[in-house]
């Protein structure tokens, strides 16, 4: 997994709640089998028209926020299917982080395991951020992961993490090399206590 | 004193640490030609096994056409994708129930058909409906593709406990409604983000007194309230189901398995974080008139003209334009194009039945399409020996083979721009069922009625015929 320890950047927001992962990408473009080159498919029906023209009124299209690495967004972010295209989609595109008021569970998850941040920052920081990176000139927004900070013009918040989530970001941490190391402990379970398939005609 | 989630999360505890989420035991992974190639392509690159082939099964159902499975597909990417599970099943060990298997179906009915899910079990799958199996008293969840490799390679996953959520429907539910609309009625309450963080155990009488395929359903639609996870407590409904299936305990094994799920269930006086109640009996059907499933009214009511308190004001007005509906407008007035009777929530042998008590001796209005598609090739089967595959072509609807189809609309089963559809899958989305398609999500019975009277109408006046 790619680290994330700080990251400075352009913000842009999409002002909605409940942006969902057929949204974020949709789904002709998941029958793909590689992890990689999602992201000109991000936001594909809200970027383009059916014939492949941008949508002007769609921030993404908008040259103010060429290069912009931050996405703010509305509430339960990312909810809907379990899709880790979703993320891989985001990053893809350039992005590192998405601050919103709350994450859907299965997107939150997905995301930490790739390495870009979710940071969940309450309802009336997000609407600042969000007026912020809609004046002329734009909002550039650093992020510090080990402090938690997130830091803007006339903006310094701190935000909660999971602190092994935490260190597996800074680190890039691969979860499965650290499971197995711990391989003993599966045999164990497998062996010595009665696992709950023990019946099942398998 | 613990809940059924306690107690399911205690026994597969693997390993807990300070400090760092725990490991717990998988005992059932279904997978599927969406969310595995990544996985698979990972455990190669780092020269990873499968651990347990064993407790690995795979369908195809995303991407597959409902017509004409003459190979291969029109869509070379979607052929690719299906050649690449087959290859991917073949090198690891894998059993996979392919086109050509009659229990091959959506993975999510596939599962418990075959008698793979079973009380007390932990099962995951890279599918966010992966919730439907909690209606066995299994703790059942979506997960990524990252997830589904690390399940791969170890048969565990971290995690971090949830939250229990009690959703206690009280009384039960009246003559034409069903436990979609119940489903329906519970995200409308608690919100699409009311159960993130949480597991819900569904209890009540009206819990109790549905059918497997009705508790299916509800379970299916947890994720769609924001938790990962829905659960039911197991009781003789689900022994009755299981009882003689495939993959079920045979034998002494039966007794013993059966003497274990009784332990199962939440013990009296077990706290909740929360608890959320539902009066069953105040419950009519519910169609959604939005793009999120927390969007929807009785079929008495009308489309609301302000967003419902606490919801979001632009989403709410965006989802008007994008449904194409007037504040205030009456649900019962609204017309459809497309009918979609199907999909991991409501293609089970009950819901066709449900559906073609309304189909019978009737027809499809003539400006409406309306398709039938069968969770398995079981179901189909089991349907057409019923006479129910006969009802619904007599008055008009496809008949399809298995699949997702046009819940997602991966494959060619497709809603074209501004087309309108009573659907009976689980999410509105925007773009959901077909770029610029609107989706009304509603019951099988529903449904079936809004294909033939051309709108919306309320199945509890419906005029039955034999």
């Amino acid at each position: 997994m790619r680290p994330f320890d700080r990251h400075t950047g352009k913000a842009v927001a999409i002002d909605l709640a409940n942006i969902d992962t057929d949204q974020i990408i949709p789904k002709q473009f998941l029958k793909r089998i590689e992890r990689t080159g999602y992201g000109q498919f991000l936001f594909n029906d809200w970027r383009f028209n059916a014939d492949g023209s941008a949508r002007e009124d769609f921030p993404l299209n908008d040259p103010a926020y060429k290069n912009a690495s931050i996405l703010i967004a509305g509430a339960n972010f990312g909810c809907g299917s379990s899709r880790e295209h979703a993320p891989w989609s985001i990053l893809d595109h350039g992005f590192r982080a998405v601050i919103a008021p709350s994450f859907a569970d299965i997107f939150h998850n997905n995301s930490l395991k790739n390495g870009l941040l979710p940071i969940t920052l309450p309802e009336d920081a997000v609407a600042r951020l969000t007026a912020a990176s809609k004046q002329p000139n734009g909002l550039e927004i650093s992020i510090d992961l080990e402090e938690q900070s997130v830091r803007g013009e006339n903006f310094d918040e701190r935000f909660e993490i999971n602190e092994f989530a935490k260190y597996s970001l800074l680190n890039g941490l691969d979860d499965i090399g650290l499971t197995l190391k711990n391989a003993a402990d599966i045999e164990r379970f497998e062996q010595d206590s009665v696992p709950s398939y023990r019946f099942a005609a398998f | 004193m613990r809940t059924l989630y306690d107690k399911i999360w205690d026994a597969h505890m693997v390993r807990q640490e300070e400090g760092k989420p725990a490991l717990l035991y998988i005992d059932l992974h279904l997978i599927h030609e969406v969310t595995s190639p990544q996985a698979f392509e990972g455990l190669r690159i780092n020269g990873r096994k499968l651990r347990r082939p064993d407790l690995t099964f795979a369908t195809v159902d995303h991407a597959i056409p409902t017509i004409g499975r003459n190979l291969p597909f029109n869509d070379p990417i979607a052929w690719k994708q299906v050649e690449t599970l087959r290859e991917n099943c073949r090198d690891f060990g894998v059993r996979l129930y392919d086109m050509d298997r009659k229990e091959q179906g959506i993975v999510h009915v596939f599962g418990p058909e075959q008698g793979l899910t079973q009380p007390g079990f932990t099962v995951v799958c890279g599918d966010s409906h992966t919730s439907t199996h909690g209606a066995f008293g299994a703790l059942a969840f979506g997960i990524g593709t990252s997830e589904v490799e690390h399940v791969f390679a170890t048969q565990t996953l971290p995690q971090t406990k949830a939250k229990n959520l009690l959703i206690d429907v009280k009384g039960d539910l009246s003559f034409g409604v069903t436990a979609k609309d119940l489903i329906l009625a519970i995200i409308n309450k608690i919100g699409t983000s009311g159960g993130t963080g949480c597991v819900i155990e569904y209890a009540g009488d009206a819990i109790k007194n549905l059918s497997m395929e009705g508790r299916m359903t509800v379970c299916n639609m947890t994720i769609e309230g924001g938790a990962r996870a829905g659960l039911i407590a197991p009781d003789e409904t689900t022994f009755e189901y299981l009882k003689g299936r495939t993959f079920a305990p045979k034998g002494d094994d039966w007794e013993r398995a059966v003497e274990y799920w009784r332990t199962l269930p939440t013990d009296d006086g077990a706290a909740f974080d929360r608890t959320v109640e539902i009066d069953a009996a105040s419950l009519a059907p519910f169609v959604t008139w939005g793009t999120s499933p927390e969007m929807s009214a009785m079929i008495t009511d009308r489309v609301p003209d302000a967003p419902p308190p606490g919801r979001d004001a632009n989403s709410f007005a965006k989802a008007l334009e994008y449904m194409g509906l007037e504040p205030s407008q009456p649900i019962e007035q609204i017309s459809i194009d497309r009918a979609f009777i199907g999909s991991c929530t409501n293609s089970r042998i009950e819901d066709l039945r449900e559906a073609a008590r309304i189909a019978k001796g009737h027809k499809v209005a003539g400006n409406v399409n309306a398709m039938v598609v069968p969770g398995s090739m079981q179901i189909k089967e089991q349907a057409e020996a019923e006479g129910l595959a006969e009802i619904f072509t007599d008055a008009g609807f496809e008949w399809r083979d298995a699949g997702c189809s046009m819940c997602l609309a991966m494959n060619e089963d497709i809603l074209s721009e501004g087309e309108r559809c009573a659907s009976t899958s689980n999410r509105n989305f925007e773009g959901r069922q077909g770029r610029g398609g609107r989706t009304h999500l509603v019951s099988p019975s529903m449904a079936a009625a809004a294909a033939i009277a051309g709108h919306f109408v309320d199945v509890r006046n419906w005029e039955f015929r034999s």
